[in-house]
């Protein structure tokens, strides 16, 4: 988002604080995890905090006659070595346990919360001094200071605990800190400063509720590793001496001392430790799905393989003996919205077509439905794409493994981000050579030294040895077109491969492309918004707008005499062709999302010749246009 | 490779100076001092037997002076006493830091296997088998390792009597019977630390799997083992590490407690012992050990950084 759309969405939205907080509970009152969670930790809490109501037995009464028995109607959760009743040893012990936990957790906020704060909003010398001392107590090993205050002050728990907290709170202050840098930055708090409110008010009313969330899921957590540590302790008999009552932890231990006669005592004690760390754990989680969302580009790498498409719908023409690639009414649907609507192109051997229009067209999905890397989710709902007469929508992603790369490569237009950042271009090169060749280490080197002096790049050998980090966006688009060429492809399929380049660079890139289509024989499929560029490339052309073909001629007509309104428009709209001294025509409006395509000509709103028949019906592309009040003569007129 | 040397060394010697320094300050803070300690709860101690120990222990003189003192045996190898036995803490540890690295190592590399195998089929697959690997993963860090510990020993030692239920042979003297010996341990501290590394590397891949440059392996036909397996473990590896070196810091925590439970003489253990017997210089010396691991764990994530990502090499 540009900083003016965050204005607006401000504006309109006024605190996004409160509007998250609003979201945040819905989704977790639907969730069940976190319903059962939180209803499992409250009913907890009541009932050790009842204990002496609740508890059948006293937590020290013995019945030697009962020793180690199991569950009974007495003793709902069996006796232990003195016939004393686990359940209510259980429920007594939990409120040391409990106890300490808070006692924990509330050191934990109280040491974490507001240093992270002022750390984060007030930034400077505070922040530095803070973050480096919160730094060091982070790599501390805890266990050891823990002991160390442990053997100082023995039997002593709320100091363990309070000690436990300030150990961990530099978790809970980086988190705070960072939030709250993040949301200084954010509108609403710089509206709010200039507003002149103080900054205690201001820290109170607009930081804090936006932080709810992360300090919820930070306590959380800690509450389930509070636990454990204070259980463990415990365990050991580090904490308090046996005397004064049970804890969950020397329950366990007291379990552990008659493991060879009874394994049931272990499973009571140790389970509703388990219990309360996993719903402890569990919430915070579920907070965190809550409040911040999963992260972005979670999907899982098999959900986005390419699943065959049912069947090729369209019947098969007889094909033209040289058409490499045919596509043939190819929709595409995402969650039941169609993407790409009937779209159809022919591409012979040796051809270069290119496709042209605004973002959000369809163009680059058009180029990589061909190979089979459609978004996740999308799928091909009808139509066909054939390569040498091999229908490829029905293929799984293994058997489209074969033509990808050595029949059909594709070029795109983030060069650097293409390349795997870790590996070096010789690595990288060798790598597709030696999957789609027989060839040896050496020869692959050899190869690849050869593929990097096709693309032009001096010095081949130096390049080999580089990272992606360490190419120019030239380079790597270059390294790019190496890779491409390393299984001799019969198609190249370039998406926008100087878009993201330099004027000069992009000269030099698409010089290089034109010549290895006549040098190599290779077909290419070139996707720009450019028309310079597809003029300078391409024999032939469709113009794409909303999902959909709306002309198709030869690069040199459409440029003449575009019959289209959009292609006129977009031909008007481009600096290096429009004709001099006239000003420059901007398109009005912007390409509607595929959910909002009009029922009639998609084109329709924007258009200059728009008339009601226009938005009747869908419009049929006849004689290469698909208007039904085609341009007849030039765009100058 | 200069800078990284360097820029350890300063945090090393930070949180080495960090450590027994807080430490001795903690220390200074005891109520009943080590002295009192040494002295035991005898009643009858004469103001002027307390006033001897303590010189004994140089606990007489200022605290920056008796944290230089130490500061200057250690330089000669020297960790100082232990309160009770007298013999040297080096030669008390030295023979107990065997053991725990046996059981750290063992878990470290058992757990980043499997750890990084399930994050990995989770990340891939996702649907179902995520789902059931992501439950594993949040049971795993919920179970106790102490009671973890003792469900083993009841059921794989005590009933099926597959290993020994306690006790620890050395390496050193026979490697068939230390093997035995680590294994229900290594077991039991594993199940949180597998979970650590799984949820990590999940999240890690998934992130890697939105990045261009997969679709663009895909595009050169290059099969799914080699994208996940050579370039998206990769890519995904550098927070695995940094995990890994977090879990191993856990786990000088956790040996406390599973090396109690399973009665094996490491560092952990000689920690708790020291701890009810309130033996501070005897915890000062452990400190110290735990912190030596710490940063030779440190330096060997920033090795491992640099190795996966060479652009690590030229940050500043």
């Amino acid at each position: 988002m540009t900083a003016a759309q965050i204005v607006t969405v401000a504006a309109a939205e006024g605190s996004p604080a409160a509007r998250r907080r609003q979201g945040a509970i819905a989704v977790l009152a639907r969730n069940p995890a976190a319903v059962i969670c939180a209803g499992y930790l409250l009913l907890l809490l009541v009932a050790v905090a009842a204990a002496p109501l609740l508890a059948p037995y006293a937590p020290d009464a013995e019945d030697l006659t009962h020793v180690l028995a199991g569950p009974s109607v007495r003793h709902w959760l069996g006796t232990d070595q003195l016939g004393q009743d686990v359940t209510s040893r259980l429920l007594y012990g939990g409120r040391s346990s409990l106890i300490d936990v808070l006692v924990a957790t509330g050191t934990f906020l109280v040491a974490g919360v507001p240093l992270g704060l002022l750390s984060g909003y007030l930034g400077g010398a505070v922040d530095r001094i803070v973050s480096q001392v919160a730094n060091v107590l982070f790599a501390l090993p805890a266990i050891v200071i823990l002991l160390m205050v442990v053997a100082i002050f023995p039997n002593d728990d709320p100091v363990a605990m309070i000690t436990l907290g300030i150990i961990a709170s530099p978790g809970l202050l980086r988190v705070v800190r960072g939030t709250t840098l993040a949301l200084r930055q954010e509108l609403f708090v710089r509206a709010a400063q200039l507003s002149g409110l103080r900054t205690a008010a201001v820290l109170r009313r607009h930081v804090l509720p936006s932080l709810a969330g992360p300090i919820i899921v930070q306590g959380s957590l800690f509450c389930a590793g509070a636990l454990m540590a204070e259980s463990g302790l415990s365990f050991l008999g580090l904490l308090r001496p046996d005397s004064t009552g049970p804890t969950w932890g020397n329950m366990v231990a007291d379990a552990a001392n008659v493991l060879g006669q009874d394994t049931w005592l272990l499973v009571p004690t140790g389970g509703i430790i388990a219990l309360t760390v996993l719903a402890f754990s569990l919430l915070g989680d579920a907070v965190r799905d809550a409040t911040i969302g999963r992260s972005i580009g979670s999907v899982p790498l098999a959900r986005q393989l390419t699943k065959p498409s049912a069947a090729a719908s369209v019947p098969q023409p007889a094909a033209c003996r040289d058409d490499l690639l045919v596509i043939d009414g190819l929709t595409v649907t995402l969650e039941g919205v169609r993407l790409l609507t009937d779209v159809c192109l022919t591409v012979r051997a040796g051809e270069a077509v290119g496709i042209v229009g605004e973002s959000g067209c369809g163009k680059t999905l058009t180029a990589r439905a061909v190979l089979g890397l459609l978004p996740p989710g999308a799928r091909v709902a009808s139509g066909s794409v054939r390569f040498h007469g091999q229908e490829l929508t029905t293929l799984t992603e293994r058997q489209l493994n074969r033509v990808r790369g050595a029949g059909i490569a594709l070029v795109s237009q983030d060069a650097v981000g293409s390349l795997d950042p870790t590996y070096t271009v010789g690595s990288q090169l060798r790598e597709v050579i030696r999957h789609h060749t027989a060839a040896s280490r050496r020869a692959a080197g050899e190869r690849a030294a050869e593929l990097l002096a096709t693309v032009r790049l001096a010095e081949p050998e130096a390049i080999l040895r580089l990272r992606p980090y360490q190419l120019s966006g030239g380079m790597a688009q270059r390294v790019g077109i190496a890779i491409a060429l390393a299984a001799s492809p019969r198609l190249l399929i370039a998406d926008e491969p100087t878009t993201a380049l330099d004027v000069t660079v992009q000269q030099e890139v698409l010089g290089l492309l034109a010549d290895l289509r006549g040098r190599l024989g290779m077909a290419l499929v070139l996707v720009t918004h450019d028309w310079g560029v597809l003029a300078q490339v391409c024999d032939r052309a469709v113009v794409m707008y909303a999902g959909e073909i709306v002309e198709e001629a030869t690069v040199d007509r459409l440029r003449r005499t575009p019959r289209h309104p959009y292609s006129a428009a977009l031909l008007a709209a481009n600096p290096q062709l429009a004709a001099p001294g006239r000003p420059l025509r901007v398109i009005p409006g912007r390409v509607p999302a595929p959910s909002a395509w009009p029922a009639g000509c998609r084109f329709a709103p924007r258009c200059s010749r728009v008339t009601p028949e226009c938005s009747a019906q869908p419009v049929q592309l006849g004689a290469g246009v698909r208007c039904i009040h085609p341009m007849t003569t030039g765009v100058n007129q | 490779m200069i800078r990284i040397a360097a820029r350890w060394l300063v945090s090393s010697v930070a949180l080495l100076f960090a450590v027994t320094a807080l430490t001795f300050v903690l220390a200074s803070l005891a109520p009943g001092s080590a002295a009192r300690a040494v002295l035991g709860a005898n009643t009858s101690v004469t103001p002027q037997q307390y006033a001897q120990v303590k010189r004994q222990l140089g606990l007489d003189k200022p605290l920056p002076v008796q944290y230089w003192d130490w500061l200057s045996h250690l330089l000669h190898g020297s960790l100082g006493n232990d309160l009770f036995s007298g013999q040297p803490i080096t030669a008390a540890l030295g023979t107990r830091i065997g053991a725990s690295l046996s059981l750290i190592v063992a878990t470290i590399v058992v757990s980043g296997v499997a750890g990084v195998a399930f994050g990995t089929v989770s990340a891939v697959r996702g649907g179902l088998t995520g789902r059931i690997l992501d439950a594993l993963t949040v049971f795993g860090f919920a179970l106790p390792s102490f009671w973890l510990g003792l469900i083993l020993i009841d059921v794989l030692a005590v009933q099926a009597r597959l290993f020994p239920t306690t006790g620890y042979a050395a390496l050193g003297s026979d490697p068939g019977q230390w093997l035995r010996s680590i294994v229900l341990p290594v077991l039991t501290l594993s199940a949180g630390t597998t979970a650590a590394i799984a949820r990590q590397t999940r999240d890690s891949m998934l992130q890697v799997f939105g990045r261009d440059f997969i679709t663009a392996l895909r595009s050169r036909g290059l099969p799914l083992r080699v994208i996940v397996g050579k370039h998206a473990l990769r890519n995904a590896a550098i927070p695995v590490v940094t995990t890994l070196g977090v879990v191993f810091i856990g786990l000088l925590g956790g040996t406390v407690l599973v090396e109690q439970v399973f009665a094996i003489p490491g560092l952990g253990e000689a920690a708790v012992t020291a701890t009810s017997s309130h033996d501070l210089p005897m915890i000062e010396g452990i400190a110290f050990y735990f912190a030596i691991l710490v940063v030779i764990v440190n330096l060997l994530v920033d090795i491992s950084y640099s190795v996966l990502n060479p652009r690590v090499r030229m940050a500043p």
